[in-house]
């Protein structure tokens, strides 16, 4: 592509490349057409279901056919659909496969794209419906979101960015350049109601207006890209499927702010996210959209990459700074805010997004404020010009999710604000897997809570969850189900938070240990009730008096686990009973009458703890066992029981 | 450089460090070169697959800084090891998604089976290393393991210690 040096040169590269899209944008959807694309996940999770071996087999199988001229692979970024993966979309018949392998790249060739018939037994089957779904817009998964952040993931090759312009990239940049000022710029985005994605919800325009209100003549504006949250992953589908969206985001942030240089903060534990930016950022600056006067205005802009190096608590702006400067990642007391001088970037005031809220932006400034605001349940209180004063409830836009745990749609979802955990469980997720009992929700990952049956009604904002005692963090939503003990989640959860404590701070170095231990003797039964109180009372001090965000709410999976699930913990320490089942010092495994001797659990159990003779009851050795439930697994007569 | 007798293969690799640094153009008197060293430290891992003390000193050297600002970065960021690794490196993911799938017995099978334990040695021949490792993002295919790169899904006791044993069998 040429360097684009105006907004025509933009416009002209955009008419020139629009048509690139046609088979994918279409709303005709046509098996008969000569014409197709097949667009194939190359997100993380499908290259690890070997995706690029299908693409290959499926270019060989065309190449035999002699369609080279009219079919085309094309590798896009993530559907979000990545349980079911590798996903292979055929367009413009509008037809989704799940879990293909290689060595179904012949058939789909054969059947699909010669033949013109469907590929029955890689339709994706719905789970309530338990029908194969024929046309991608029927699959409830996608039908009832919204995709705004993710519009492009699943449509687009990431490592190209003629697509990206051809779906009128770059053209929000180019309105802020040419149209724009940038106080008008920081008030669109005030106005849209956009909160920041990251976790804590705080007002994106405000975070510009207060950077952009300081003078400094350095300033930088940073993508944290640090998605620690074990469970979510929106940040890296979106830098897989989209990095020039953050790039067109974190440009027009720093004409709005006023900043020169930019940042983006990634973990090194995604190397495919890194590569496809660092592409992404190659190809901007050669087409002119990144370095110096950009598209031939007096703006200057450029990014660079910093990796992280496997550190939770550098997702908080403070510590992310200090990692960014090659210290430890510790946080420091705001304030100083980054925006301040002295508080940023080796001093210079530095705003800092999260990846999902730049991906927004481009949409935001390309449709206007008014648009953006008028998706979810914001409600806010407009001045005499119409400007956004406050906020009265609720929340504007979309948010990602991502579902994961217990239930039958495993992926990305995007839906808007006010939309009910019930319909994101029931109508997107599927409903709970094996046929289980739904138990809880914990969303907001480590600092987050957990969300009952009761609450499965109420809207979704960053304002309701912290009401129900949770909170919207980045967006993780770990479904459980009755097989999932509640104590033993808390004991995961700090087991995490004491691991990445970094431990500046007392309450949270050793407070985090101290739960931990608590909640460790009363997994394994050797809790009292008095044991409970405690816990509470040191959870509490803990959430008062520790210094940043992982410490202040590490004790919330605690928290919110005892105000649902008291009983649960009640069991563990009274009856020292596990009524999930799932800790393994309080129940034994033995085998009931119901055994008829098919010797399967003795094959099964990895310690040969199993003895018997075919066609006689086995028995288990206590002694040997290690209580893996293999054996339970296996059992086609269900005669070995837990108790 | 603290070793007086380096082999011929940790010279290479040396080399290939100082050459990496030195395309960064440090300079000593920029009090911003610090922000250099977690990119130092991440190719260094790369060459010689675990930081250990001497690498980390020559690193504090070619970037001007006192050893403890390097052996401090290197102890508080869970990515960088200075142990060595095994040949075949097991990642278990135990985030969230992959906890609830289960990943825990997953990972206390591998332990039990290789003998030791996440996080620490490696397999007396050498050949194995454990990592418990905190969500690699990839959550739709929970339980996760990964060998030195490749990703397997859906991961059960059973299959993860025949993922083990082919390894084994490759040496």
């Amino acid at each position: 592509m040429d360097k684009i040096n105006s907004q025509e040169a933009l416009l002209a590269a955009y008419a020139a490349c629009k048509g690139s899209l046609a088979l994918r944008c279409i709303d005709k959807h046509d098996i008969n057409s000569p014409k197709k694309e097949i667009l194939c996940c190359g997100g993380t999770g499908c290259h690890a279901s070997n995706s690029k071996e299908l693409m290959d087999n499926l270019r060989k199988a065309i190449k035999e056919h002699g369609l080279d001229n009219d079919v085309k692979v094309i590798q896009t970024g993530c559907f979000g659909f990545c349980a079911q993966g590798p996903i292979v979309k055929v367009m413009p018949d509008n037809v989704f496969y799940v879990q293909v392998t290689p060595e179904d790249a012949a058939e789909i060739v054969e059947k699909h794209i010669v033949g013109k018939q469907l590929v029955e037994r890689l339709l994706f089957v719905e789970p309530m419906l338990k029908e194969r779904i024929h046309d991608y817009a029927k699959m409830s998964f996608y039908a009832k979101q919204e995709r705004i952040a993710l519009r492009n993931c699943g449509l687009l090759d990431p490592e190209n960015i003629s697509e990206y312009i051809a779906n009128e990239g770059y053209q929000a940049l180019a309105k802020c350049l040419f149209q724009m000022k940038p106080a008008e710029v920081v008030q669109e985005v005030l106005n849209s109601g956009i909160c920041g994605r990251g976790g804590a919800g705080f007002p994106t325009g405000m975070k510009w207006k207060i950077a952009a209100g300081v003078q400094a003549d350095e300033k930088y504006i940073v993508c944290n890209a640090d998605e620690g949250d074990p469970g979510a992953f929106m940040d890296r589908s979106i830098m897989e499927g989209d990095p020039n969206s953050i790039i067109e985001a974190m440009a027009i942030g720093a004409y709005a702010i006023g900043a020169q240089h930019g940042l983006v903060y990634i973990r090194a534990e995604y190397p495919l996210a890194v590569s496809r930016l660092q592409i992404a950022i190659d190809e901007a600056r050669k087409c002119g959209l990144l370095g110096d006067h950009i598209m031939g205005t007096d703006f200057s802009f450029d990014i660079s990459i910093k990796l992280g190096a496997g550190a939770f608590v550098c997702g908080e702006e403070t510590a992310l700074i200090h990692s960014m400067e090659g210290l430890r990642g510790e946080p420091t007391t705001k304030p100083p805010f980054p925006a301040n001088i002295g508080g940023g970037y080796w001093g210079c005031s530095t705003n800092v997004n999260n990846v999902e809220t730049y991906a927004s932006i481009p949409v935001i400034i390309r449709k206007g404020a008014a648009w953006y605001s008028k998706i979810g349940n914001w409600q806010p209180e407009l001045d005499e010009n119409g400007n956004f004063k406050r906020t009265i409830s609720g929340n504007a836009g979309t948010k990602v999710f991502a579902l994961a745990g217990q239930i039958n749609n495993v992926g990305l979802v995007e839906v808007p604000m006010g939309t009910t955990l019930r319909e994101i469980i029931y109508e997107i997720g599927g409903g709970i897997s094996g046929g289980h009992e739904f138990k809880a929700v914990q969303t907001g990952g480590p600092s987050g809570g957990c969300i009952t049956k009761e609450n499965l009604d109420t809207p979704i904002d960053y304002g309701n969850l912290s009401k129900i005692g949770s909170m919207m963090g980045s967006g993780g939503m770990i479904v459980l189900s009755d097989k999932d003990c509640m104590p033993a989640m808390a004991k995961f959860y700090l087991g995490f938070t004491k691991d990445e404590s970094c431990g500046k701070c007392t309450p949270c170095r050793i407070g985090t240990r101290r739960m931990l231990e608590m909640l460790e003797k009363i997994c394994d039964g050797n809790g009292d009730e008095k044991m409970l109180d405690d816990l509470e009372r040191l959870a509490k001090t803990i959430a008062d008096t520790a210094l940043c965000g992982l410490g202040q709410t590490a004790p919330n999976p605690i928290l919110s686990t005892l105000r649902y699930f008291k009983d649960e913990y009640i069991a563990h320490v009274r009856d020292k009973k596990c009524p999930a089942g799932t800790c393994r010092k309080l129940f034994t495994l033995t085998i009931t009458d119901g055994c008829i001797g098919c010797t399967k659990c003795k094959r099964n159990c990895p310690v040969g703890a199993i003895t018997g003779e075919l066609k006689q009851k086995h028995v288990i050795d206590q002694t040997k066992c290690i209580k893996c439930g293999a054996c339970i697994d296996g059992c086609p007569k269900k005669a070995i029981v837990k108790d | 450089m603290c070793c007086k007798k380096l082999s011929e293969a940790a010279a290479a690799k040396f080399a290939e460090l100082d050459a990496f640094i030195d395309g960064l153009g440090i300079d000593r008197d920029d009090p911003r070169r610090r922000g250099r060293l977690i990119q130092v430290l991440h190719r260094a891992q790369a060459i010689f697959g675990y930081l250990p003390r001497e690498v980390q000193l020559h690193v504090a050297g070619k970037l001007f800084l006192p050893e403890a600002a390097v052996s401090g970065v290197v102890s508080f960021y869970n990515y960088f090891t200075t142990e060595p690794k095994g040949k075949y490196c097991i990642d278990v993911c135990l985030g969230t998604a992959c906890y609830v799938k289960g990943s825990e017995k997953v990972l206390s099978e591998i332990e039990r089976v290789l003998g030791i334990k996440a996080d620490t040695k490696p397999t007396d021949d050498g050949l194995f290393s454990i990592n418990a490792l905190r969500c690699v993002g990839a959550c739709g295919l929970a339980p996760v393991m990964i060998v030195n790169g490749k990703v397997y899904g859906k991961v059960t006791p059973a299959k993860a210690v025949e993922i083990v044993n082919e390894y084994k069998k490759l040496g």
